[in-house]
């Protein structure tokens, strides 16, 4: 099946998770990574269920946070 | 590797930066990667979700928004910005404690005492190199 990610068409043999699209994409850290599938932002606690369908649209993501506090702060998105 | 900036990209976000003041500014940079140079294209101003003069985050909703003007466009996500109202130009604790994304360079506008920006990449949460920035 043939989906988009990040604009770009990627061929893959089964339809599979976001979780282990994520995976194959090589990010190392899902938590911090936000989801859109077909124009819709994933709750992080879906990864692991929803399922991605040939002619799928999947953009994702990193968390981007910083400052200058002197404590670490972040807002979970 | 250097980049190259534009005096119109620098002043705009120097311009944010300074408006926003004491709120951190912050945003998305995009352009062109090349084997030994970086040529910035366009800076998106984007809102800070903290609302804080000590921290800022990108909404991903606007996130994925301006990526996807950004490819539009036919550049590439060369990282994002911020500023540091009162502190120098380089990542604190938290900037690289936070920079999950590994390919992403990360644009610091201090504003401490003159203007100064600088530009990073930060591996592995820890290792720190500052890249040269050209004005165009």
């Amino acid at each position: 099946m043939k989906i988009k990610v990040n604009g770009e068409e990627v061929e893959f043999e089964t339809e599979l998770t976001v979780s282990e699209l994520l995976e194959k994409e090589d990010v190392e850290m899902p938590d911090m990574v936000s989801v859109e599938l077909n124009g819709e932002i994933l709750d992080r606690k879906d990864f692991a269920t929803q399922v991605v369908e040939d002619g799928g649209q999947v953009e994702f993501l990193y968390f981007m946070g910083g400052g200058t506090g002197h404590e670490l702060y972040r807002r979970t998105a | 590797m250097i980049i190259e900036l534009t005096t119109e990209d620098y002043q705009k976000l120097l311009e944010d930066a300074q408006e926003r003041f004491p709120t951190e500014a912050c945003g998305l940079v995009a352009g062109l990667k090349e084997d030994d140079k970086i040529e910035v294209k366009a800076v998106y101003p984007m809102a800070n979700l903290d609302e804080s003069a000590e921290h800022f985050t990108l909404d991903p909703k606007e996130q994925f928004k301006v990526v996807k003007e950004i490819r539009t466009e036919g550049y590439q996500l060369i990282g994002n910005y911020h500023s540091h109202p009162a502190t120098p130009a380089r990542p604190s604790a938290e900037d690289k404690k936070l920079a999950y994304d590994q390919d992403a360079l990360y644009f610091i506008f201090s504003l401490q005492d003159e203007p100064v920006l600088k530009a990073f990449e930060i591996e592995d949460h820890k290792e720190v190199t500052e890249l040269k920035i050209e004005l165009v």
